[in-house]
C-alpha cells in the first residue's frame, strides 16, 4: 500500500460550516466525504490482509518469565520476617476464608502519593481502588493507578541482581559494593553521587540526608523527565518562593486553562476531575448551574476535550494569549496583536472572569514556561481567587529544577571525579535530556548501580542492576501534592528477591535493615508531627531526638494510621501569599521572547497511558486506547488538520523531525482540534530493552528533547516522507451518517427545551414483543452514565480490566479488531474540524430487557436473570458468536485464541477469584460486576435486609474520577440510579430496536458563552 | 414434442447397462482419474492440516473479529448447502412432476448433494469457538435437563441440515440398490462382487421387489421435496431472524432457496459437462439435459436478481437510515468489489442464458456455470461479511480480512468435495441404469 490518504480539507470545512454542532462526526475519514475521498476510503483494502498468524509474543515472555521465576526462586527462598500489616477499618471479625480483606496504602504517581485501598484475597492483592479518605483520590483513581496492579505481577519485571549480562545475588553485590563505599567513606565521599526521581517519602528523605552526613562529599541529584519545574519556578517568580498550588474547582465558576491538562497530568488530577465534574452536574434544568471552562491548548487532551470554548494554539503562542488576557484583567493596554476572532475570544473570556470575582481561576499547564505560570497566578490573584479557587502550600518535594540537577550530575560525570553513582529508580539513559548524552557519561563511572522495577536501557549500561520491590510489596511512605502522608504497607511479600529503596539505602550506609523496621523506626523516632517538618534544604542538620512518646500510644497511632491510609494532620497548611495588584503589570513588563508565528512547534508530552515511559511494560496501559486518538500500542506525531492540509499529510505518513542535528521519525496522526503549526510527541515509547512488552512499540521522542526545551521547542524542522508506518487505532471508521447515539445540547437549550433528548416516535411500545414481559419483584439492576461528567480518561476501562480478569491480546490482535475490553469509550466530534467539540461515550453491555443476543444463542449460554442482568454462562458457550452479530452495540468480546494467562504461575496470582477466567472459544462481556452484586447479596441476606442503594459499586463506577457512572436498583424509586434515569436528559441508545437497554445515558450539556456561540 | 431426445437414438437396455457398469467395474480407470484423485486428496490433506491447526490454536487463526464474527466458514456453509439443493430438486421434485429427463442425471446430482452437504455440515462445526462442545446444540437427555435454546435459528439449522443429510443419503442409496445389484451380477468374482452384493441388500429384481422399491422411492421423494424449500429457508433464518441491517429481511427465505437452486444447477453443469465428455456419456446426458438445467438456472437466477432489486427498493422505500446506509455501503463500501462480482456473475452473466446456443453448447455453458458458482459464493460473502462490518454504532465498525487459513479451509473443502466425487465416479453406477433403461422404452411410447 503505497498510496496515502489525502484529505480535501477545504471541502470538509465547507461541509461542516453548514452544520451546527448536533451533527456528530467521528474522524477525518468520515468527514472527507467527497467522491474521491470516499472512493479512496471504500476501495481501501489495507495491507495485512494475509497476516500469517504469529504467536502471541507475550506468551513467549511469560514462558521466559516462568523460567526466570523458577531461577529467582532458588535465591528467594529465605523466610520473610514477621511484620504485621493492618487491614482497612471495616474488616469483619472472624473473617471466613474466601472473603477479601482491604488494606489502605498509597501508590506513587510521578512520585506523589495517591491513597488507595487494595483488595487482597488470601494474601494476593487483586484490585486497587481509591481511598475515599485520601484527598488525591476521594475514592477514585486514574487509569495508571488501576494498572499498577499488573506492574506488581508483570512478568517483564526485573527479578534478579545482574552484573552486566550475568545473574548475581545480593551477596555478590554487597561483597563488591560495600568495600567500595567504605573506601569512599574514608575519603569523604566526594566520589559518590545519588540520582533519584521525585522523592516525597519522609523516610527516604531522612535516610538520604543521613547518607549525606556519612558521605559529606556526596551529592544528591533528582531527575524526573516530566516534572513540575515550571510550576515551582512560576510561583517563585511571583511569590518569591516555590509553592505548590492547590486548585479548588468546586469553587470556580469560570476556569481558563493555559495549555493545562489538570484532569490527568497534575498530581491532584483525580481530585480536580471530580471537583470539575461536580460543577457540571445538572440535575434540574431550572436550578442547576454549570461552570464554564475556556481552554487555550495545543494538543487536544482529556481536559481540553471538556472545554466549553477551546482555542487551539501552538504552545509557544499560549504565552501571548496569556499576556493578552492579563492585559484585559489588569486593564492595561496594547502591544499584542491577535487575530480579530482571537482578540474577541480573549475579551469575552476576560469579561467572564472579571464578572466572577473570587470564583474565577486561571491555570497554566506544566509545559508552559514559568512566566506564564506567574501570570496565571497573578491573574487569579487579581480576580480574588487566592484563598478561594486556589491556595498554596509548601511543595512536598524538593522544588529545585530537575533539569539543573541532572545537568550538574552530567557535568560531574564528565569531570571524572565520580566513583560511585547510585541510580535509585528512573531510566536516565533513556529519558535524560538528549544534550547531556547521559549514556556516554555514565560509562565513565567505575561503580554504577541501578535500582529499578525494570531491566531497562539504564540497567544494561550500569555495572550493577538490582531489582526493586514494587510499592505493593514494600514498606514506605508517600506524600500527596497537598502534603497528606500515607504509610505504604506491603500487601504481599516480595515475589522475587527484591529490595525497596529504603533497604538499598540501608545497604549503602552499612546498616542493612528490613523495610518494615526502617519505616516504623522512622515514625517512632520522629513521630507524626516532626517527621513532616520542612525538608531540610540540603544535607546536614543534626538528627532529631527520639520521640519520648509512650510505645503504647505509638502502637495505637501506627495501627490507626495504617488502617486509615492517611497520617492524620499531615496535610500541609495553606501558606498565606499575596500578589500585589501591580504584579501583572510588572510581569507583563518583563522581556517576553519573540514568537515566530510561522515556525512549527514540537511539544513533548507525557503519554496519557504510560507517562514518561515508566509504565511502558504495562500491557494493560499499552493496550488501552488513548483517550483522544484511540491509538493502541503506539504513539504518533499528533498534528492538526491545518498543518496536515498545508503539508499534504496523511495519517500514518512518516514525518522526519530534526532538531539540532538529531532526527527522529514518527508517523503522523491527525487530531481534529489540535493546534496548527504544532506537533505533539508523546514520550515513553520506542524502547530498546529486549524481550519486553514495550520493545519496539512506537517511536522514541527523547532524542530531540534538550535540556533547554523540555516541554516544547520552536526550532525543529518537520519534513514529510513518503513512507508509511501502520498505527493501530480501535476507532478509525467512517460515517456516522446522522445517527444520534450521542445527544447533546447547551445548557440554555436544555432550559428552553427540557425534552430535547426524547424521541418518542422512534421508540416502539414495550408490548411489541412475542414474549411475555419479565417481572422483577425486587431488584432490577440498571446503570446511568452522565455524558456531561465523563472526561474519557480510561480509569473505568482499566478498572474493568483489573476487576474482571480481562486479558491482554497484543498489538496484532488489536489490529485485527479483537481487543477484549468489556467497556470501551467511544469518542465523537462535532463542529468545525480545527476546533470541534468532543464527546466521550462509555459503551458497555446495555443489559437489554429484550436482549437480541439471548434469542439467537443456540445453547442458552446467554440468558436473562431474574433481576434483569444479561448473563454469560461461559461453560455453556460453544462459541457460535451469533450473539455478537446480533448485538447492536457490539460490546461482546470473543476469545478468538487463548488469551488468558492461565497456567502462568505469577500472572495467576493476579486473578480476581470471584470472576471466571475465560478459556479460548467463549464469548464474554460486561456482567455489571455480578460478583459484586452477589457479594452484596450475601451480606444483605445474612443480615436479613434488602441490598441498600449504593451498596453495590461496579468497578467502573468505583474508579471514575468524575463519578459519571451510577449503578443500582432501578426498581427502587429512591435509588440514585432511578432518580438519574428519571431526569429529562436520560435516553437510551438504539431504543428504536426495542432492546430497552438497562444502561442509559444522560445527555451531554455544554455551557457556552452566548457572546461566543449562539445557544 | 419437438424437443431434442433425452437419450441417444442408438441406446438400448444392454448398451446403457454396459456403458455404466463398465465405468465402475473396469480394471483401470486411467491416468486422468488417478491424477485427479492424487491432486484432490492432497487438498484433503491440506484441509486436515488446516483443521488440525484450527483445533490446536482456535478460530483466531482466521480473519474473524468483532464486529465481523462470521467469515469464510459461514459463507462456505451457506454456499455448499445451497449447492446441494439442485440434486434434491432433480431427484425428488422432478420425479414427482414426471420430468423424465431427470433420470439420467439424478444419480450424480444426488451424489453432489450428499458431498456438498457433508462439506457444508463440517463448516459450522469448524467455526465454533469450542467445537468439542458441539453436541450442546443437540437435544440429548442431559443430566441437568438442559435443552438447546429453541428460539435460535442455529438450532433449527442443525435439525434442517442433519435431516437433509439423512434423507439425501437414504434417498440416494435406495435409488441405487437395483443398480448395485446389476454391478454385483456383472462384477468378476472377488471382493468387489462381495461388497456390491452386501450393498445390494439381496436385490433380485423380482416384481415384488420392484413394487416395494417404487413405493418407497416415491415416499422418499415426497419426504425430500419439502426439504428443497425448507432447508435453505431455515438457513436464511440465521440471517433474517437477526436484526442486522442487510440480514433482517422477510424476502430472505425465497431468495435463499432460489439462490440455492441457482447455484446448485450451476454445480450440476460444472460436473456434468466434463463428465459426459470424459466418460463418453453424451448419449445419456444429452443437450436437452444441459438446456433444461440452463433454463432452470435462468429462472432461479431471475428470482435471485429480483431479490437484489427488492433489497435496494425496500431500503429506499422504507427510508430507514440504517438500511439505506447498508445498501449504500454494500455497493460502494470497502467490499464494493465483492458486490460487483455478484452483480456481474449473477445478474450479468445469467442473462446470456436467454440465448439458445449458450444453453446447449457445452463450453460456454460450462464457463457460465463456473461464473455463477463464483458469483453465488461471493454473494454469500457479501451477505455475511459486508453486513457485519458496518452496523449500528460507527465506533464498532471493522473490516474482515481473510487469512491464509480461511483459504485453506475453503480450498480444502473444494478438495474434499472433488475427492469424494472421484471416489464415487470410480465405484458407483454414476447413471441410474434402471431408470435410464426406462427412457429407452419411454421415448418409444
Amino acid at each position: 500500500m503505497s498510496s496515502m490518504k489525502r484529505y480535501d480539507f477545504d471541502s470538509i470545512r465547507e461541509r461542516l460550516r453548514g452544520t451546527q454542532g448536533e451533527e456528530l462526526w467521528r474522524s477525518l475519514d468520515e468527514l472527507g466525504d467527497t467522491e474521491e475521498f470516499r472512493e479512496w476510503l471504500m476501495h481501501e483494502f489495507p495491507a495485512g490482509a494475509d497476516v500469517w498468524l504469529e504467536g502471541l509474543s507475550r506468551r513467549g515472555f511469560l514462558k521466559f518469565a516462568a523460567a526466570s521465576m523458577a531461577l529467582a526462586g532458588l535465591t528467594g527462598c529465605a523466610n520473610q520476617p514477621f511484620e504485621p500489616i493492618v487491614p482497612y477499618i471495616d474488616q469483619p471479625e472472624g473473617r471466613p476464608s474466601g472473603e477479601p480483606s482491604w488494606f489502605a496504602t498509597a501508590l506513587p504517581r510521578r512520585g506523589f502519593g495517591t491513597g488507595v485501598l487494595v483488595k487482597s484475597f488470601e494474601g494476593r492483592p487483586v484490585k486497587i481502588e481509591g481511598n475515599p479518605d485520601h484527598p488525591a483520590s476521594l475514592g477514585a483513581t486514574d487509569a495508571i493507578i488501576q494498572a499498577d496492579l499488573l506492574g506488581l505481577y508483570d512478568p517483564d519485571r526485573s527479578q534478579v541482581v545482574r552484573k552486566g549480562t550475568s545473574i548475581g545475588t545480593w551477596d555478590d553485590f554487597s561483597r563488591e559494593f560495600v568495600p567500595v563505599m567504605e573506601r569512599q567513606r574514608l575519603a569523604g565521599g566526594g566520589g559518590v553521587r545519588l540520582l533519584t526521581q521525585t522523592v516525597t517519602s519522609p523516610t527516604l528523605r531522612a535516610q538520604i540526608e543521613s547518607l549525606l552526613r556519612i558521605f559529606p562529599g556526596a551529592r544528591w541529584h533528582r531527575y524526573e523527565p516530566v516534572n513540575r519545574d515550571n510550576v515551582y519556578a512560576g510561583t517563585r517568580l511571583l511569590f518569591g518562593r516555590p509553592l505548590e498550588p492547590r486548585y479548588h474547582f468546586d469553587r470556580a465558576d469560570v476556569v481558563v486553562g493555559l495549555d493545562s491538562n489538570f484532569m490527568t497530568d497534575d498530581p491532584g488530577a483525580v481530585r480536580y476531575a471530580r471537583e470539575f465534574s461536580d460543577r457540571r452536574r445538572v440535575d434540574d434544568p431550572e436550578t442547576s448551574s454549570m461552570n464554564r471552562f475556556y481552554s487555550i491548548h495545543s494538543n487536544l487532551t482529556v481536559t481540553g476535550s471538556m472545554a466549553d470554548h477551546a482555542l487551539p494554539r501552538k504552545p509557544s503562542l499560549i504565552a501571548v494569549y496569556a499576556r493578552a488576557l492579563a492585559q484585559h484583567i489588569a486593564g492595561v493596554g496594547g502591544g499584542i496583536e491577535l487575530a480579530r476572532d482571537d482578540a474577541h475570544w480573549i475579551d469575552v473570556a476576560a469579561r467572564d472572569l472579571m464578572a466572577h470575582r473570587g470564583r474565577a481561576l486561571i491555570i497554566a499547564g506544566e509545559g508552559q514556561p514559568p512566566p506564564v505560570h506567574a501570570l496565571a497566578h497573578a491573574m487569579t490573584a487579581a480576580l480574588g481567587g487566592i484563598g478561594s479557587t486556589v491556595t498554596y502550600s509548601r511543595p512536598v518535594t524538593d522544588p529545585e529544577s530537575n533539569v539543573d540537577s541532572i545537568r550538574e550530575l552530567a557535568h560531574d560525570l564528565d569531570g571524572g571525579g565520580v566513583e560511585v553513582l547510585v541510580i535509585l529508580g528512573g531510566n536516565p539513559v533513556y529519558d535524560a535530556p538528549a544534550d547531556l548524552e547521559f549514556a556516554r557519561r555514565l560509562a565513565k563511572v567505575p561503580m554504577s548501580v541501578h535500582w529499578s522495577l525494570d531491566e531497562d536501557e539504564t540497567a544494561s549500561k550500569c555495572r550493577w542492576h538490582v531489582p526493586a520491590s514494587h510499592p505493593l510489596e514494600s514498606w514506605s511512605d508517600l506524600r500527596a501534592w497537598d502534603g497528606t502522608t500515607s504509610i505504604v504497607q506491603p500487601l504481599i511479600a516480595p515475589l522475587y528477591d527484591t529490595r525497596s529503596a529504603h533497604e538499598l539505602i540501608g545497604t549503602i550506609t552499612g546498616s542493612p535493615m528490613h523495610g518494615h523496621d526502617i519505616i516504623k523506626g522512622f515514625w517512632r523516632t520522629f513521630g507524626p508531627v516532626r517527621a513532616l517538618l520542612p525538608p531540610s534544604p540540603k544535607a546536614g542538620g543534626a538528627p532529631l531526638a527520639p520521640n519520648p512518646a509512650a510505645e503504647g500510644a505509638f502502637a495505637s497511632w501506627w495501627r490507626d494510621t495504617l488502617a486509615r491510609g492517611v497520617v492524620a494532620g499531615s496535610t500541609e497548611p495553606d501558606v498565606a501569599v499575596t500578589s500585589d495588584p501591580a504584579a501583572i503589570a510588572r510581569l507583563l513588563g518583563e522581556p517576553w521572547p519573540a514568537i515566530d508565528e510561522s515556525a512549527i512547534d514540537v511539544a513533548f508530552e507525557p503519554d496519557p497511558s504510560i507517562l514518561d515511559g515508566r509504565y511502558a511494560n504495562n500491557g494493560w496501559l499499552q493496550e488501552v486506547p488513548k483517550p483522544i486518538t484511540k491509538l493502541s500500542w503506539n504513539n504518533a506525531a499528533l498534528i492538526g488538520p491545518d498543518l496536515a492540509q498545508r503539508m499534504n499529510l496523511a495519517n500514518e505518513q512518516v514525518l522526519e523531525i530534526a532538531f539540532r542535528g538529531r532526527t527522529i521519525e514518527a508517523p503522523a496522526w491527525i487530531v481534529p482540534g489540535h493546534a496548527d503549526r504544532a506537533v505533539t510527541l508523546h514520550l515513553g515509547f520506542g524502547r530498546k530493552a529486549p524481550a519486553q512488552t514495550a520493545e519496539g512499540v512506537g517511536f522514541d521522542a527523547y532524542p530531540i528533547r534538550f535540556s533547554d526545551s523540555m516541554t516544547f521547542t520552536s526550532g525543529a524542522d518537520v519534513r514529510a516522507t513518503e513512507r508509511r508506518r501502520d498505527l493501530v487505532s480501535v476507532q478509525h471508521h467512517n460515517t456516522l451518517a446522522g445517527r444520534d447515539h450521542v445527544r447533546a445540547a447547551t445548557l440554555d437549550q436544555y432550559r428552553r427545551e427540557p425534552d430535547f433528548v426524547r424521541e418518542p416516535e422512534k421508540e416502539p411500545k414495550h408490548d411489541e414483543t412475542m414474549y411475555p414481559p419479565y417481572v422483577y419483584p425486587r431488584y432490577a439492576w440498571g446503570m446511568s452514565i452522565d455524558l456531561n461528567s465523563c472526561i474519557g480518561c480510561n480509569a473505568c476501562v482499566m478498572a474493568c480490566v483489573a476487576e474482571n480478569n480481562v486479558p491482554i491480546v497484543g498489538r496484532e490482535q488489536v489490529e485485527r479488531g479483537r481487543e477484549m475490553h468489556w467497556l470501551r469509550i467511544d469518542r465523537y466530534w462535532a463542529g468545525p474540524l480545527e476546533n470541534p467539540s468532543t464527546f466521550h461515550q462509555p459503551m458497555l453491555c446495555m443489559h437489554c430487557e429484550d436482549a437480541p443476543c439471548e434469542v439467537v444463542c443456540p445453547v442458552g449460554a446467554t440468558v436473562h436473570s431474574s433481576e434483569g442482568l444479561n448473563e454469560m454462562i461461559y461453560n455453556r458457550c460453544i462459541g457460535t458468536r451469533y450473539c455478537s452479530n446480533n448485538c447492536p452495540y457490539k460490546v461482546r468480546r470473543f476469545n478468538f485464541l487463548r488469551y488468558s494467562t492461565r497456567g502462568d504461575e505469577v500472572m495467576e496470582l493476579m486473578y480476581n477469584p470471584d470472576v471466571t477466567v475465560r478459556m479460548r472459544g467463549v464469548m464474554e462481556k460486561c456482567s455489571y460486576c455480578v460478583q459484586r452484586i452477589e457479594r452484596a447479596r450475601i451480606k444483605a441476606d445474612n443480615a436479613e435486609r434488602p441490598i441498600a442503594d449504593g451498596e453495590i459499586v461496579t468497578a467502573c463506577q468505583q474508579a471514575c474520577p468524575a463519578q459519571a457512572i451510577v449503578f443500582g436498583n432501578a426498581n427502587d424509586p429512591q435509588s440514585k440510579v432511578k432518580k438519574l434515569k428519571d431526569q429529562k436528559r436520560d435516553y437510551g441508545v438504539l431504543t428504536e430496536l426495542n432492546t430497552r437497554p438497562r444502561t442509559t445515558y444522560l445527555a451531554k450539556l455544554r455551557n457556552p458563552n452566548p457572546e461566543l456561540e449562539k445557544g | 414434442m419437438s424437443e431434442a431426445p433425452l437419450i441417444g437414438p442408438s441406446e438400448t437396455d444392454a448398451s446403457i447397462t454396459a456403458t455404466v457398469s463398465h465405468l465402475a467395474l473396469r480394471k483401470h480407470a486411467g491416468i486422468g482419474w488417478f491424477a485427479g484423485v492424487v491432486f484432490t486428496f492432497s487438498l484433503v490433506l491440506l484441509l486436515f492440516y488446516g483443521i488440525a491447526y484450527l483445533f490446536i490454536r482456535g478460530v483466531g487463526i482466521w480473519g474473524v473479529n468483532i464486529p465481523v464474527a462470521w467469515g469464510f466458514a459461514i459463507t462456505n456453509f451457506v454456499w455448499w448447502i445451497g449447492i446441494g439443493h439442485a440434486g434434491t430438486l432433480i431427484s425428488a421434485i422432478l420425479l414427482l412432476l414426471h420430468q423424465k429427463w431427470r433420470n439420467s442425471i439424478n444419480r450424480f446430482a444426488e451424489a453432489m448433494t450428499i458431498f456438498a452437504v457433508m462439506c457444508a455440515g463440517m463448516m459450522p462445526l469448524l467455526h465454533l469457538g469450542r467445537p468439542w462442545m458441539f453436541y450442546y446444540i443437540f437435544p440429548y437427555p442431559d443430566t441437568m435437563n438442559m435443552w438447546p435454546q429453541f428460539r435460535s435459528p442455529l438450532v433449527w439449522d442443525f435439525f434442517a441440515v442433519s435431516t437433509y443429510l439423512t434423507v439425501s443419503i437414504i434417498f440416494w442409496y435406495i435409488g441405487m440398490i437395483p443398480d448395485l445389484a446389476t454391478l454385483r451380477d456383472r462384477a468378476p468374482k472377488g471382493i468387489s462382487k462381495y461388497v456390491y452384493g452386501v450393498m445390494a441388500f439381496g436385490w433380485r429384481g423380482d416384481a415384488e421387489h420392484w413394487e416395494r422399491y417404487e413405493k418407497t422411492y416415491l415416499v422418499l421423494a415426497g419426504l425430500a421435496t419439502p426439504l428443497v424449500v425448507s432447508v435453505h429457508s431455515v438457513v436464511s433464518f440465521d440471517f433474517a431472524v437477526a436484526q442486522l441491517p442487510g440480514w433482517h429481511s422477510t424476502i430472505f427465505p425465497p431468495y435463499f432457496v432460489a439462490g440455492a437452486i441457482f447455484s446448485g444447477f450451476a454445480m450440476v453443469l460444472t460436473i456434468a459437462i466434463p463428465l459426459r465428455a470424459v466418460f463418453g456419456l453424451q448419449a445419456l446426458v444429452t443437450e436437452r439435459h444441459l438446456e433444461n438445467c440452463a433454463k432452470l438456472m435462468l429462472t432461479t437466477g431471475l428470482i435471485v436478481d429480483y431479490g437484489y432489486l427488492n433489497e435496494f427498493f425496500l431500503a429506499w422505500y422504507g427510508n430507514n437510515l440504517y438500511e439505506k446506509f447498508h445498501e449504500f455501503a454494500t455497493a460502494t463500501g470497502a467490499y464494493w468489489f465483492a458486490f460487483w462480482i455478484v452483480i456481474l456473475c449473477n445478474v450479468g452473466v445469467t442473462q446470456l442464458l436467454w440465448f439458445k446456443p449458450m444453453r446447449i453448447k457445452p463450453l460456454p455453458l460450462f464457463i457460465i456455470s463456473i461464473l455463477v458458482n463464483v458469483g453465488m459464493w461471493t454473494e454469500r460473502f457479501v451477505i455475511v461479511v459486508t453486513s457485519l462490518s458496518k452496523d449500528w454504532l460507527p465506533s464498532s465498525w471493522g473490516m474482515f480480512f481473510p487469512t491464509v487459513w480461511d483459504w485453506v479451509i475453503f480450498i480444502g473443502s473444494l478438495g474434499l468435495f472433488t475427492f469424494l466425487y472421484f471416489v464415487f465416479l470410480r465405484l458407483f453406477p454414476i447413471v441410474p441404469m434402471a431408470e435410464t433403461r426406462k427412457l429407452v422404452h419411454g421415448e418409444s411410447e
